[in-house]
C-alpha cells in the first residue's frame, strides 16, 4: 500500500527544501480519517500526502461542505473540485482512506481516446455497448459510490457497477451517445486509472475456476451436512438394534442420493487431477485421494444395494469438503498473486501517430500501437517512444536505446536506420516506416519477462514433486499390503477395507506438492506488492543461500543521473522562484541536467510559465524571456554574459553547478550530483549484519569507487573494472565456492547479472540487464534487495515448517491407521487438517514481515 | 414414524432444489462480489449542488 501512496520518491523534494527524509509520506498512510491531523500541517485533503514547501495557497484550495481544504498539488486539487462540482461532497464525509495520488490526473492521456465504439470487444447489441474496465486506486466504500455515481451521470450510461473485491467496473453504455474514452476520462478526473479489461487475459480464466471451485465447496459443504443428519440415526441406534431395518435402508439411500453430487461434481478436481497423473504416468497426490474416495463409495454403494456392510457416505462427503476447503485457501492465495502481475503489464506504451496520407499530409491519427501494420507510417515525436520497429525515412535524431539495449547515451539515427520499438526519441521528430507488428517488436520482451515469472518450476518445487511421487508410490503398496494382512488374520475383507481406505486417505502429501508452491507463490506476491518482480523459478531458493552480495555502483548505489542536491541563493531572489524559473526555460529540453531540475520543479509543484523567446546555446546553456526579464541558465561562464562577473566559486567534486542569472544579476547556483540512493547505506547494513560479504564492482575509476565504498562501509571496493572483468571476478568468486548476488543495471552487467547466481536488476535500468536477472526492483528502491533477502529467509523457514510437519503427521498417523486405530471419518478429518496447517502456514507470507 | 418414510424422500428433494437454486444465483453472480454491495446501501444518495454553481 505504502509504494501505492507514493509513487514517487520525495528525496529530491527534501534536498530542495532541506527538510524531512524521504519516509515522510510513510506517516499519513494510516491517518485515514483525512480530517485535520492535530500535529503539524495537515497532509493534502484528497490523497494524504504531505504539502510541499512551495505552495500556492490560493489556486490549490477547495471549499468542501463550506470550509476550505489546501491539496498538495493541481491534480489533487482539480480532482477535488470535480467532485464538489458534481455535488459529491459526501464522499470526504464517507471514505475511510485517501484517495490514491492525483498525480498527471490534470490532462487525459491521448490513448486513452483511442477505445471508440467501433472496436468488437465493446459490442452488445445495435444500439448499446458493454465492457469491463480494470479501475486501479480503489481504497473504500466511498470510491465504490464515487465511481458509480459518477457514471451515472455521464450521458449516454444505462449502468455501471463496480466489483470491489475484483476491482473491476462494468459499464454498458449507448452507442450514439458515450465513447469509452467518456467514460475512461470521467474516471480519469476523479483521479482513478482505469484501462479495458481483456477477457483474452488469463487472469479470467483463473476467476472462472475459483467461481467453479467456490461451487465445488458449498456442493460438498451442503451433502456433507445432509448426509450427517441421514447418518446420525444409525450411530445412535448402534449395537441396542432399534433402528428398524426399512428405516436403516431408507436411510442409506438418501444419503446414497445425496453423496451423488458430491462424488459427480465436487469431487472433480481429484479425478481429473489422479487422471491426468496416471496419464502422464506420474503418481500425484490425487492418486491416493481419488483411490480412497472411490474405494469408500464403491464399497458404501455395494453395501446398501445388498443392505449389508458398512457405509461410509459421512467421511466420503466430510473427506471431499475439507480438502476442498484447503484447495480454495491455495488457489486464492494464486489468484491474488496472478491479479498484481496482470497489473504490470500496462506498463507499456500503447499508442502511435500515424500519418495516414503521408507525403501529401502531415495530418496525424493517434492509432493503438496494435493496429499498425508493416509499411504504415508514424511519426515519432521528441520524447515518445518508438511503438514499432522501423525504418526513418524522414529527418535525424537521436535515440535512447536504454530500454533495449542499454546504451545509456543516446545513438544518433538517421534516414535509412532502423529503430526498434521501445525505444525513446531523445532528440527531435522523424518520421519512419514500420517494418514490424508492434506485436513482434523487442518491445513485448517485458511481457515474456513477467509470462516467465509464472512458467517454470523452481528447483526445490521440483524436487517436492520428485518426492511426493515416490511418496504416494510407496503409500499405495503400503495400504495394498495393509489389505492383504488384516485379509489374511480376519479371512474376510470387513475389517481390511476400511483400513485400506483409512491408509490411503489419512496420508498427506500437501506438504511436498501442495504447500511448497503455495509457499512459493505467496513469497513471489508479497515481493511484488514491494516492487519486486521475481522472474526466475530459483530467486528466493538460491538468495537464501548467498554469500556474496556483489553490487555495482552507478546507477544501482547511485541515482545513475544528475539529481537536484540543493540550490545556493546568489541573489535577492528566493530559491523556489529561481527553481521554477529554470525549470520554464528547461520546459523543452530532455538533456539529463534539465530533467532533473524539472523533476525538481515538479516535486515542490510547478508553475505554468511560459518563456516568451528561447534560445539554445549548445553546450553552454538557454536563453529566455520571463515576465519581460531576461535570464540565462547554463554553464558560469555563459551566464556571466548578461549577469556580469562571477561570484565565487566552492564545490566539491562530482558536483555539476548550473547557474541561473537576469541582466546584471547573479540569481542562483544549482547543485547537481550523482547521489546516493537514500536506502542504500540501509541496505549495505543488512547484508553485512547478516553475515554476507558486500563487494562493490565499479567500472569507474578507483578513487571514486573506493569513496564511495568507504562511505557505505562496504567490505571490498574493487573500480576501474570492464564488463568483462567483472564477469571474471564473479566466476572466480563461484570457483571458490561462493554463492553471489549480482545486483545492477545497464549493458555492461547483463552477462555478469546472467553468469550471478542469483541477480537483481534495477527497474529503471535497461531491458537487457532485466532479460538476464532473476528479479527486477520495479520500483528501483534499493532496499528492496533487502526485503526480499528477508522473505526469502522467511520462505525457506516457513517450507521448511511444513515439510518437518508433514514428516511427524505421516509418520505417526500412517501406522496409526494400517493398526485400524482410525476410521476413515477420522483419517478424512486428520488428512484435511493437516493440509489446512501446511496451506495456512504458507500463507503466513503474505503479511507482511 | 411413518411419516419419515416420506418427509427423508423430501428432504432429499429439497436439498436438490437448494442446490439448482444456488446454481442459479451464482451463475447471477450473486456470489461475485460479497463485499460490495454491503457497502453501497451504507451509502446517502448525493446532496444537490450548491445553488451558486
Amino acid at each position: 500500500m505504502d509504494g501505492y501512496l507514493m509513487p514517487h520518491t520525495k528525496s529530491l523534494n527534501d534536498a530542495v527544501t532541506g527538510s524531512g527524509s524521504g519516509d515522510s509520506t510513510s506517516a499519513t498512510t494510516d491517518n485515514a480519517t483525512a480530517t485535520t491531523n492535530a500535529t503539524g500541517p495537515a497532509p493534502c485533503y484528497h490523497c494524504g500526502q504531505p504539502l510541499p514547501a512551495v505552495i500556492d495557497h490560493a489556486t490549490w484550495t477547495v471549499q468542501i461542505d463550506g470550509v476550505a481544504h489546501t491539496m498538495c498539488c493541481p491534480g489533487c486539487a482539480a480532482v477535488a473540485q470535480t467532485i464538489v462540482d458534481l455535488g459529491q461532497e459526501s464522499y470526504y464525509r464517507d471514505r475511510t482512506a485517501y484517495a490514491a495520488s492525483a498525480e498527471g490526473a490534470q490532462q487525459l492521456p491521448p490513448e486513452l481516446q483511442l477505445y471508440d465504439n467501433a472496436d468488437p470487444r465493446f459490442a452488445l447489441d445495435e444500439d448499446s455497448c458493454e465492457s469491463t474496465f480494470t479501475v486501479e486506486g480503489i481504497r473504500c466504500a466511498a470510491c465504490v459510490w464515487l465511481i458509480e455515481q459518477r457514471l451515472a451521470r455521464l450521458p449516454g450510461v444505462d449502468s455501471a457497477q463496480l466489483n470491489v473485491a475484483t476491482e473491476r467496473l462494468y459499464v454498458r453504455w449507448q452507442k450514439q451517445r458515450c465513447q469509452p474514452g467518456d467514460i475512461l476520462g470521467a474516471l480519469h478526473t476523479i483521479g482513478y486509472a482505469a484501462y479495458p479489461y481483456d477477457i483474452d487475459r488469463h487472469a479470467d480464466q483463473q476467476r472462472r475456476a475459483s467461481r467453479t471451485l467456490g461451487r465445488q465447496l458449498f456442493v460438498a459443504g451442503l451433502s456433507m451436512m445432509q448426509v450427517m443428519m441421514y447418518v446420525a440415526p444409525s450411530y445412535l441406534a448402534a449395537g441396542d438394534g432399534t433402528l428398524d431395518p426399512d428405516m436403516a435402508s431408507l436411510l442409506r439411500w438418501a444419503s446414497l442420493l445425496l453423496t451423488l453430487p458430491a462424488i459427480l461434481y465436487s469431487a472433480l478436481p481429484f479425478w481429473r487431477g489422479a487422471w491426468a497423473g496416471l496419464r502422464t504416468r506420474t503418481l500425484g497426490m490425487d492418486v491416493p485421494v481419488a483411490l480412497g474416495i472411490a474405494a469408500a463409495f464403491g464399497a458404501s454403494v455395494i453395501a446398501t444395494f445388498t443392505g449389508q456392510g458398512e457405509v461410509w457416505f459421512d467421511s466420503v462427503t466430510m473427506f471431499i469438503f475439507l480438502l476442498l476447503c484447503s484447495r480454495y485457501l491455495e488457489l486464492r492465495a494464486r489468484r491474488k498473486a496472478g491479479a498484481a502481475l496482470e497489473r504490470l503489464q500496462h506498463a507499456l506504451p500503447a499508442a502511435a501517430s500515424l500519418l495516414e496520407n503521408y507525403p501529401t499530409s502531415q495530418a496525424a491519427t493517434i492509432v493503438r500501437a496494435a493496429a499498425l501494420a508493416v509499411d504504415n507510417i508514424i511519426v515519432i515525436k521528441a520524447g515518445e517512444a518508438v511503438a514499432a520497429d522501423s525504418v526513418i525515412i524522414q529527418g535525424r535524431t537521436s535515440l535512447d536505446l536504454s530500454l533495449l539495449s542499454g546504451e545509456s547515451a543516446p545513438v544518433p539515427k538517421q534516414v535509412g536506420d532502423t529503430i526498434p520499438g521501445g525505444a525513446i526519441n531523445a532528440g527531435s521528430m522523424v518520421i519512419a516506416r514500420v517494418t514490424r507488428k508492434a506485436q513482434d517488436s523487442t518491445l513485448s520482451d517485458l511481457i515474456k519477462l513477467i509470462n516467465r515469472a509464472g512458467g517454470e518450476k523452481p528447483r526445490i518445487a521440483l524436487w517436492a514433486d520428485r518426492v511426493a511421487a515416490y511418496f504416494v508410490a510407496g503409500l499405495l503398496v503400503f495400504a495394498l499390503s495393509a489389505f492383504c494382512f488384516w485379509f489374511w488374520l480376519d479371512g474376510s475383507a470387513l475389517r481390511a477395507w476400511p483400513i485400506a481406505i483409512a491408509v490411503l486417505v489419512v496420508s498427506c502429501p500437501c506438504a511436498l506438492s501442495l504447500a511448497t508452491p503455495t509457499a512459493l507463490a505467496a513469497a513471489t506476491d508479497q515481493l511484488l506488492r514491494q516492487g519486486v518482480l521475481v522472474s526466475g523459478p530459483q530467486t528466493l531458493e538460491t538468495l537464501h543461500r548467498t554469500t556474496h552480495i556483489v553490487l555495482d555502483k552507478t546507477g544501482t548505489l547511485t541515482w545513475g543521473r544528475p539529481v537536484l542536491q540543493g540550490i545556493q541563493e546568489l541573489g535577492a531572489m528566493r530559491s523556489d522562484f529561481c527553481l521554477q524559473v529554470a525549470a520554464t526555460l528547461e520546459a523543452g529540453s530532455a538533456h539529463p541536467l534539465a530533467r532533473a531540475i524539472i523533476n525538481a520543479a515538479e516535486e515542490a509543484g510547478r508553475e505554468n510559465w511560459t518563456t516568451a523567446t528561447l534560445t539554445e546555446t549548445a553546450g553552454c546553456g538557454l536563453e529566455g524571456t520571463l515576465h519581460n526579464r531576461r535570464y540565462r541558465l547554463g554553464s558560469a561562464q555563459f551566464v556571466a554574459g548578461i549577469a556580469g562577473l562571477p561570484p565565487a566559486r566552492e564545490h566539491s567534486d562530482g558536483i555539476t553547478p548550473v547557474y541561473l542569472g537576469a541582466e546584471g544579476q547573479w540569481l542562483a547556483c544549482f547543485h547537481l550530483h550523482d547521489g546516493l540512493r537514500p536506502d542504500a547505506q540501509e541496505t549495505v547494513d543488512y547484508f553485512r549484519k547478516a553475515g554476507k560479504t558486500v563487494v562493490l564492482v565499479s567500472g569507474d575509476d578507483d578513487v571514486l569507487a573506493r569513496r564511495v565504498g568507504d562511505q557505505l562501509g562496504i567490505d571490498t571496493t574493487v573500480g576501474g573494472y570492464l564488463p568483462a572483468d567483472k564477469l571474471n571476478f564473479v566466476q572466480q568468486l563461484q570457483r571458490r565456492g561462493c554463492v553471489v548476488a549480482m545486483i545492477g543495471d545497464g549493458i555492461n552487467d547483463a552477462a555478469v547479472l546472467g553468469a550471478a547466481d542469483v541477480s537483481f536488476a534495477m527497474g529503471s535500468g535497461a531491458a537487457l540487464a532485466q532479460a538476464h536477472a532473476d528479479a527486477v526492483l520495479l520500483n528501483g528502491r534499493l532496499g528492496a534487495v533487502a526485503d526480499s533477502a528477508r522473505t526469502a529467509q522467511r520462505t525457506m523457514q516457513i517450507i521448511r515448517q511444513n515439510l518437518g510437519w508433514a514428516m511427524v503427521y505421516n509418520m505417526t498417523a500412517i501406522p496409526a491407521a494400517a493398526l485400524g486405530l482410525l476410521n476413515p471419518w477420522l483419517s478424512g478429518v486428520g488428512m484435511a487438517a493437516s493440509s489446512a496447517v501446511v496451506v495456512l502456514n504458507a500463507l503466513r507470507l503474505r503479511r507482511k514481515p | 414414524m411413518e411419516a419419515l418414510y416420506l418427509l427423508i424422500p423430501l428432504s432429499v428433494l429439497l436439498v436438490f432444489v437448494a442446490l439448482w437454486i444456488f446454481f442459479r444465483a451464482s451463475d447471477d453472480g450473486q456470489f461475485d462480489d460479497l463485499v460490495g454491495p454491503a457497502l453501497r446501501i451504507l451509502q446517502d444518495d448525493d446532496r444537490p449542488p450548491p445553488e451558486h454553481k
